[in-house]
């Protein structure tokens, strides 16, 4: 069931003032696959990450050029909606970002702005906790604090509040980074469930784990996409010798 | 050669005299006042109104008139101070208007509060008098919101910057626009500072003399619709008033009395409110 490609980035370049961070990036996104990106600390992960849904708009003094295509067309293009991308394209931090408001509040935080009515809020606040696998968890404390649940809860959370808003793709920066074995398991797993209905591009550290759910990597390096391929591929035969010296941990 | 435990223990003797003289301090005045008004202060002191130039009868009317100017302040200042704070925090990055404006607030903090009563006697009493009718609660109560716009801009900029980025590229992420997250996000999670910075507003606007001294009547007055516009008595410039005259020390302890315990009371709720509230927004 190869749906084709979500998104396709072209010539991507971006500078941070006179910083040169992305460097002629090409890249195919397909569509209900996991593609993982990975590279050493500082080589432009995460500023990769936020072309696709233009969260580098807010930062001062960035400069990009070159396309990236969503379903074909350009995010770029001068007339686009950076509000109706972003409902298409949600995003995971880090670090678990809950508001500080109940956990309803949490999910029902992104359908209130595009404008979902109160009747329909109660089902789309349970929907999505039930995709983020946190509905059992949390169903008897909906009115709780959010800044109440644990580091792993928080992160679901997270999710199901990027859920909420049906997004079609949904970017992770380093999802699991600042949560325990268990929780990072349980994360896994949802990802592999969350393929079937959405594109996932997560950026990782942990190359473990991004053999273990990817199914297309990327590996970066000072701003470059030095290899992209099937995510087996990548790790057991890499052709660049960079990448190899990288997934081996031969690199510094 | 002093160890170092020995001179803990010195400092830590520094520290906890210095604690104790401000608490004595603080009992002292507090306890003088409390004693020497409380020799005048009961309910008709409160409720009635004066009788025999405010020799005999109550202060109802100087109670009234306080929270009639504060109440014009802060409905002048916190509005506009929250607006500039916010435009501070989030629409500028730090360039040369946004420090120009931090310069103006500090200086406008600096003025003495003699000063601002001197500027709202020509500004409201002489320019403007057609429209604020000279002395009245519209014009005293705009000098005193005057005088507190740099408290209120002041505390809700740190409790607006204390909202994590986090939070707000969460918002973001999730479609909201700027102003949806400020409204959503940055405003109630600064709302238990921004309380601060209003009860902070409100004890300076009802403990100030000087600001309102040319804008106030001694006699007994009652304001009368339309209030705005009417003149009114304020407690701080009658116990000058009574004092200076050696009218009645003793009243004039009664209210200063009422005085302290209305700003008491009001930090009191505003903390009490705080803790309610950083219980259910922030933690
Ligand atoms: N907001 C910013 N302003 C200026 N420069 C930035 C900003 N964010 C990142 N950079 C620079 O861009 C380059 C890439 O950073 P980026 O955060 O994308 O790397 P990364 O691969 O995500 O690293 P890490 O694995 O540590 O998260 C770095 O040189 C960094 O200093
Ligand atoms: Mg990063």
């Amino acid at each position: 069931m190869d749906d084709g490609n979500e998104i396709e980035i072209r010539d991507l370049n971006l500078w941070y003032g006179d910083n040169h961070a992305l460097k002629d990036v090409n890249l195919d996104i397909r569509k209900n696959r996991i593609t993982a990106l990975i590279g050493p600390s500082g080589c432009g992960k995460s500023t990769f990450l936020r072309c696709i849904n233009r969260m580098n708009d807010l930062i001062e003094g960035v400069k990009i050029k070159g396309e990236v295509l969503l379903n074909g067309e350009n995010i770029y293009k001068k007339d686009v909606d950076v509000v109706a991308l972003r409902k298409r394209i949600g995003q995971v931090f880090q670090k678990p970002n809950p508001f500080p408001m109940s956990i309803y509040d949490n999910v029902a935080y992104g359908p209130r702005i595009h404008g979902v009515g109160k009747k329909e809020l109660d089902g789309v606040v349970e929907k999505s906790l039930k995709d983020a696998a946190l509905w059992r968890e949390v169903s008897d404390r909906l009115e709780g604090a959010a800044l109440d649940l644990s580091g792993g809860q928080q992160q679901r959370l997270c999710i199901a509040r990027a859920l909420a808003i049906r997004p079609d793709v949904i970017l992770f920066d380093e999802p699991c980074s600042a949560l325990d074995p268990i929780s990072t398991h349980k994360i896994e797993d949802l990802l592999q469930e969350l393929k079937k209905k959405y594109t996932i591009v997560i950026v990782t550290h942990n190359m473990q784990q991004a053999a273990r759910v990817s199914d297309y990597t990327g590996f970066f390096l000072l701003g470059e996409m030095i290899e992209f391929n099937r995510t087996r591929v990548l790790f057991e035969n890499p052709e660049m010798e960079q990448t190899e010296d990288y997934i081996t941990g031969r690199f510094g | 050669m002093i160890n170092s435990k020995t001179s803990d223990k010195v400092m830590k003797g520094v520290f906890w005299f210095s604690a104790l003289l401000i608490i004595s301090i603080l009992f002292l005045i507090l306890g003088y006042v409390f004693v020497e008004g409380i020799r005048v202060v009961n309910l008709s002191f409160i409720s009635d109104m004066p009788k025999n130039n405010w020799r005999e009868g109550g202060i109802y009317p100087a109670i009234v008139g306080t929270f009639y100017l504060v109440a014009v302040a802060l409905l002048f200042a916190v509005p506009l101070g929250v607006l500039t704070a916010i435009y501070l925090v989030e629409f500028r990055k730090e360039d040369n208007l946004t420090s120009i404006i931090r310069i103006s607030v500090d200086s406008l903090n600096a003025v003495p509060s003699i000063v601002f009563g001197l500027f709202g006697l020509s500004l409201f009493f002489y320019y403007l008098k057609d429209f604020t009718g000279g002395p009245t609660i519209f014009s005293g109560g705009l000098t005193l919101g005057f005088m507190i716009l740099p408290t209120v801009i002041r505390t809700a900029e740190v409790a607006l910057r204390t909202v994590p980025l986090s939070e707000k590229l969460g918002s973001y992420a999730l479609g909201a626009t700027k102003l949806q997250t400020i409204s959503r996000i940055v405003i109630p999670s600064s709302i238990p500072g921004i309380i601060t910075g209003v009860i902070l507003g409100f004890g300076r606007a009802a403990g100030e003399t000087a600001p309102i001294i040319f804008m106030v009547a001694l006699n007994p007055t009652m304001p009368e619709f339309p209030y705005l516009f009417s003149q009114c008595n304020a407690l701080t410039t009658q116990i000058y008033y009574l004092t200076s005259e050696a009218i009645s020390i003793e009243r004039a302890f009664g209210m200063a009395f009422v005085l302290i315990s209305i700003i008491l009371i009001s930090n009191y709720s505003a903390r009490l409110i705080n803790k309610y509230l950083a219980r259910n927004i922030r933690r």
